[in-house]
């Protein structure tokens, strides 16, 4: 490839990102139409609550008290050097409520309700079901795309939440439990350290965002599938794969605009 | 095919012009479908019959031409234009296109919770009087995934008219059936053309069948189609008419019978 159709082809690449992400938003209206369009169908949204949300939940717990486990005897093999061992609570309560609560809760949920999503309308789109909606006159994007995109917008504070207490729960095992740190020492350090609109605002907003982008992608490549098991395929990959970058880029400019240290 | 066909057309095609990528379906598609008769939709693998179906339901749409669903134009219409044209139409799909993760009842039940204010004993014996129309009893409460592929194709028929259409589109409705499935969905096609007066579209390679249930039938040829009543076309004249027709005997001639399948 020569430099002049390399160049072509990386500006056609760069156009077909800049149309997706049109796509994209135009999805975004489409699915906030949907949801605000009457009738409210609230059995289909806690249906998606159940299956998105309820069915995490044993993951979103495990991995929350692991890694909080994993900080804890991290943090005071670390700090008990220094003898600063009494600020643990504080290094885990910020490191699991700022970043690792909201990020690895996103990667976790995005792994399994996003890409069951994503299989699940791609899988639909092959066999014909949207289109049988669609003759039915029955917009997908009111019973189907709709209530899951924000099922996970819904859901993703809630696991965000319980992986974070997961986690000060797995630190305060191992810390207090198995380190023989005092439980006031670690509670206070906790305590202290924590700023509410700063920390638990920062982390909601993360949360909110994360459940935005995985609902978003996870429904729009599903949706846009190709409907050959090829297709249904690739959707569930990329669903993983874009929204797990999206995560982490997306982490960095939230902490960034909502305050903390760039 | 020129001008207006001679017979009430509910759903017309003038000049459509049909092409995926590189490849073009229709050049300049003329046609019609009589109102209230059964119109089967013959042609070889890739020749459009489904594409056809799609087409008039507005799924999607051609590059050039007009379609007119009962004298409305359905070609450049708005989304919500195209769902009022569709409470007129029902769509047999070739899988069925029932929703997995809803029962046969729920499925069935679907259309009039979503457009009708029936209430729930009301939409339930609806229901149940579809699945019936169809043969189809003590199956509202299985998962798609639980029927035979007849019992899914019935079930799918029930979804598909219970809303009382005036036009059902059936997409290879006999394709992977026992003989006695596919007597089955023809006799009830039948059916439903005779006491309801529905227009229904065919598509389907069981050209025997098919033959039998048409009042109308239209073959999708390379670059051109041609229609008429099904025993004309039989006779026609036209060579590549008749070779559609010869080669697809010939392949009926191949199929074993069932005296040969006992033969060791």
């Amino acid at each position: 490839m020569n430099p002049t159709e390399a160049l072509r082809e990386l500006g056609w690449r760069g156009l077909r990102v800049l149309a997706e992400l049109g796509q994209m938003l135009v999805f975004t209206f489409a699915i906030a139409k949907a949801t605000v369009r009457p009738p409210l169908r609230a059995h289909r949204f806690v249906e998606e609550i159940y299956n998105q949300g309820f069915l995490s939940l044993i993951i979103v717990c495990v991995s929350g008290l692991a890694v909080g486990m994993v900080l804890g005897l991290q943090g005071y093999n670390t700090l008990v050097r220094f003898g600063a061992e009494s600020s643990l609570g504080t290094v885990v309560g910020l490191s699991l409520i700022r970043e690792l609560g909201p990020v690895l809760t996103a990667l976790l949920v995005v792994g399994r309700a996003g890409s069951a999503t994503a299989a699940e309308i791609a899988s639909m789109v092959t066999s014909e079901q949207l289109d049988g909606l669609r003759m039915m006159s029955i917009d997908p994007m009111d019973i189907v795309v709709g209530p899951k995109a924000v099922a996970l917008i819904f859901v993703m504070p809630i696991l965000t939440t319980l992986f974070v207490l997961f986690g000060l729960g797995g630190a305060y095992f191992i810390g207090v439990g198995l380190m023989g740190l005092d439980p006031g020492v670690f509670l206070s350090g906790l305590k202290s350290s924590i700023r509410f609109s700063d920390d638990i605002g920062g982390c909601f907003v993360k949360a909110l965002i994360f459940g935005y982008l995985a609902g978003l992608i996870a429904t729009f490549r599903g949706y846009n599938a190709v409907p050959t098991a090829a297709g249904v395929s690739a959707a569930t990959t990329s669903t993983v794969v874009v929204t797990s970058v999206a995560v982490l880029i997306g982490d960095y400019f939230v902490t960034a605009l909502w305050g903390f240290r760039i | 095919m020129e001008g207006s066909p001679a017979y009430d057309a509910h759903v017309r095609f003038e000049h459509v012009r049909m092409g995926f990528d590189t490849r073009t379906v229709y050049e300049d598609l003329c046609c019609g479908f009589p109102r209230g008769r059964i119109s089967v939709l013959l042609g070889g693998s890739g020749s459009g019959k489904s594409t056809l179906l799609r087409l008039i339901g507005g799924l999607i749409r051609p590059s050039k031409g007009r379609i007119f669903v009962d004298d409305e134009e359905v070609t450049g219409a708005s989304e919500s234009t195209l769902y009022d044209v569709r409470t007129h139409i029902g769509m047999l799909f070739q899988g069925g296109a029932l929703l997995d993760s809803l029962t046969v009842f729920d499925n069935v039940a679907l259309p009039l919770r979503e457009h009708t204010s029936l209430s729930a004993g009301e939409i339930g014996e609806t229901v149940r009087e579809g699945l019936a129309a169809v043969g189809l009893d003590d199956v509202d409460r299985l998962l798609p995934g639980q029927l035979s592929g007849g019992m899914l194709r019935r079930a799918a028929l029930a979804r598909a008219i219970i809303r009382a259409p005036s036009i059902l589109l059936c997409d290879e409705p006999f394709s992977g059936l026992d003989p006695s499935s596919v007597k089955r969905i023809e006799m009830l096609l039948a059916k439903l053309n005779r006491e309801r007066g529905i227009t229904i579209l065919v598509v389907s390679h069981h050209i025997a069948s098919t033959l039998r249930l048409a009042d109308h039938a239209l073959l999708l040829l390379p670059g051109r189609a041609v229609e008429g009543k099904p025993a004309e076309l039989r006779r026609s004249e036209d060579a590549a008419v008749a070779d559609f027709f010869d080669e697809d005997m010939a392949v009926e001639d191949f199929r074993p019978t069932a005296t040969e399948t006992r033969t060791p």
